[in-house]
């Protein structure tokens, strides 16, 4: 079974985003960027199956700048078996994301796609959900437990009010949430052999994709400040606090 | 000018999102209409078709609608989006499972997490863990888009809208089929839409200690219960009590965090609350920053103390 894993190079999580003056979006200039965190969880997921056996060929797929090869090493270096980067200038909307993918998938059939369920820099928790619409696959989003046979899926999923479990049949798409596992460090080694690894380079051209933004971003602004209020001595100063802020 | 309200609900009653994401719509303008895509969900289409400012109740029924599949729900609404020219879901994790999905049929991007409507296509979304607004026209022919509820008031429920039975999709052949659910009823408030929020952390050590320590103060207080992430993965909370960027968004008149250090990721969930508390031992820990109230010191004694002074 052939498992791909799509994988975003976004900002550190640990960097605090600062907005750009003009507004016209957040500096990323000299910024920590690593694999999107939920991207390390889809990888971890996918690189078990194969040591499961269930998994014979894992392959990532990035659509970003040249850098986002960084990205694809990093999975590779996890275990995963060969990349494909797909060039991009501009970040590239959720709806071209998944046509892109949708047409990577045409030429790989892979029987399994697992992802993030969200890239943390435009937090929109779309790709893998409109993916699965335009394949017409089944999709199981919010992943904590993914088991998998030859022909299904059983995925638990994080919803509100708790879990919900569902049987998907394959091919899907399977979203990762937070505690579907913890992604293991690559050690020295698979560093190394890692960076022989094959990374296929395409463009949204090779594909016919048409990628051009139909999203206008007006404006990108700094959310209402809040500041630091005061200290309070004890729990009784508290309560009249919030009794005189009306809270209580 | 017509918008199409996919309503949240357990089929027998509406949930409180519903009511919120009609006001979002009211600030799009047209008709709205609210769908109830469910199986056995009467009383929730009853309950829609109170609220103001509905045109009618869109009542959809059938066995894979019992569980919100997001393909059956997703074949439902595109039947109907001929009539449309926008379609809004609740952030509530049904409606960010099937909305991309009906997006991406309808050959549309998915606006995600509205929080501000300022005009029929233009709409403000927080990015970045809401360290950054963004503000975005679209050009599609349809909006499709989840709305965050925390940032739009309940419209009244004086109305008497009509309810009206449509064509409800069932499970295809390539399908997702239901196996289970486990969802804990609680007594206590909602998180999403209480008032007040006690949250606990990584602090708390065990599951043992957050239900000592965190619930009697939420049930003192009649209010939610949240957790950070770290609380939840170390399994001293359910994971549907995260607060934060990836869990849930919260902004109650009053948010407790207690043994929470107050992570970017934790803020996402919570800055938005009218007035934040924060008990940390650590003076330095970064909660501080956008509390309103901070006591520095171990919650082992502050927590007591506090239940204590609350009478
Ligand atoms: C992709 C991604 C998504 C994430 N999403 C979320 C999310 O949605 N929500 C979320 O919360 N986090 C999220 N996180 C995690 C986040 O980065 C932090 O790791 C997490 O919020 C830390 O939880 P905490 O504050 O409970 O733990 P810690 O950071 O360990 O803080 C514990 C705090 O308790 C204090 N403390 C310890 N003992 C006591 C005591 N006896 N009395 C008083 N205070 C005490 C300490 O001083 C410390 O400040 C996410 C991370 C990533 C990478
Ligand atoms: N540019 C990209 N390249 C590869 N995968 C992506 C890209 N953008 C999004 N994805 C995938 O889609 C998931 C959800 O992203 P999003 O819908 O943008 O929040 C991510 O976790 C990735 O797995």
């Amino acid at each position: 079974m052939k498992v791909l894993v799509p994988v975003k190079r976004v900002i550190d999580y640990n960097v605090k985003v600062r907005v750009k003056p003009d507004q016209t979006g957040v500096d990323l200039a000299n910024v920590k960027m690593s694999m999107n965190p939920f991207d390390e969880i889809a990888t971890e997921e996918a690189v078990r199956l194969k040591e499961k056996g269930v998994a014979t060929e894992v392959v990532v797929v990035s659509i970003g700048p040249q850098q986002a090869q960084e990205t694809i090493r990093t999975a590779l270096a996890m275990g995963a078996d060969r990349g494909i980067l797909i060039v991009t200038d501009q970040d590239a909307e959720p709806l071209a994301v998944a046509k892109l993918l949708k047409a990577v998938i045409a030429e790989e059939s892979p029987n399994l796609v697992v992802m993030g369920k969200q890239a943390i820099d435009g937090d929109n928790n779309a790709v893998g959900q409109m993916l699965a619409a335009l394949l017409d696959w089944p999709q199981a989003t919010f992943a904590s437990k993914l088991e998998v046979t030859a022909d299904k899926a059983t995925v638990t999923r994080e919803i509100d009010g708790g879990l919900q479990t569902l049987d998907v049949s394959l091919p899907a798409v399977i979203t990762a949430d937070l505690r579907l596992n913890e992604p293991r460090y690559a050690s020295l080694p698979n560093i190394m052999k890692a960076k022989k690894k094959e990374i296929a380079m395409k463009t949204a051209a090779d594909y016919g994709v048409d990628v051009s933004p139909k999203l206008k971003v007006l404006k990108v602004t700094e959310p209402p400040k809040r500041s630091a209020g005061i200290k309070v001595a004890d729990a009784a100063e508290l309560v009249g606090k919030l009794k005189s802020e009306g809270v209580l | 000018m017509a918008v199409l309200v996919i309503a949240d609900h357990t089929n027998a009653a509406l949930g409180e999102a519903t009511a919120k994401v009609v006001a979002a719509a009211q600030k799009i303008g047209g008709d709205i209409d609210v769908l109830v895509a469910g199986q056995g969900a009467q009383g929730a289409a009853d309950a829609a078709a109170k609220l103001d400012g509905v045109r009618k109740v869109l009542l959809a029924q059938s066995d894979a609608l019992g569980h919100q599949l997001a393909e059956a729900v997703t074949d439902t609404v595109v039947g109907l989006a001929g009539g449309y020219d926008a379609i809004l879901a609740p952030s509530t994790s049904a409606g960010k499972n099937f909305a991309p999905r009906i997006a991406a049929k309808l050959d549309v991007n998915q606006i995600t997490d509205v929080i501000e409507i300022v005009s029929a296509d233009t709409f403000v979304r927080p990015i970045y863990a809401g360290n950054a607004l963004e503000t975005v026209q679209s050009s599609d022919a349809k909006k499709v888009m989840t709305i965050r509820t925390t940032a739009f008031k309940a419209v009244g429920e004086t109305g008497s809208a009509t309810v009206e039975a449509v064509t409800a999709a069932g499970a295809a052949g390539r399908e997702a089929s239901f196996v289970g659910e486990e969802v804990v009823k609680s007594d206590r408030p909602e998180l999403v839409g209480a008032k007040i929020v006690v949250s606990g952390g990584r602090a708390m050590g065990s599951a043992e200690e957050f239900h000592k320590v965190i619930e009697p103060l939420a049930d003192k207080l009649g209010a939610a219960v949240g957790a950070s992430r770290a609380a939840v993965d170390a399994g001293y909370a359910p994971n549907d009590y995260q607060v934060g960027q990836t869990g849930k968004v919260v902004a109650p008149d009053l948010y407790i965090a207690v043994g929470i250090s107050g992570a970017i990721q934790h803020l996402a969930g919570m800055k938005d609350s009218k007035v934040i508390v924060a008990i940390n031992k650590d003076a330095d820990a970064p909660i501080f920053q956008v509390a309103d109230y901070g006591i520095v010191g171990d919650y082992k004694t502050v927590v007591p103390e506090l239940m204590t002074a609350l009478g």
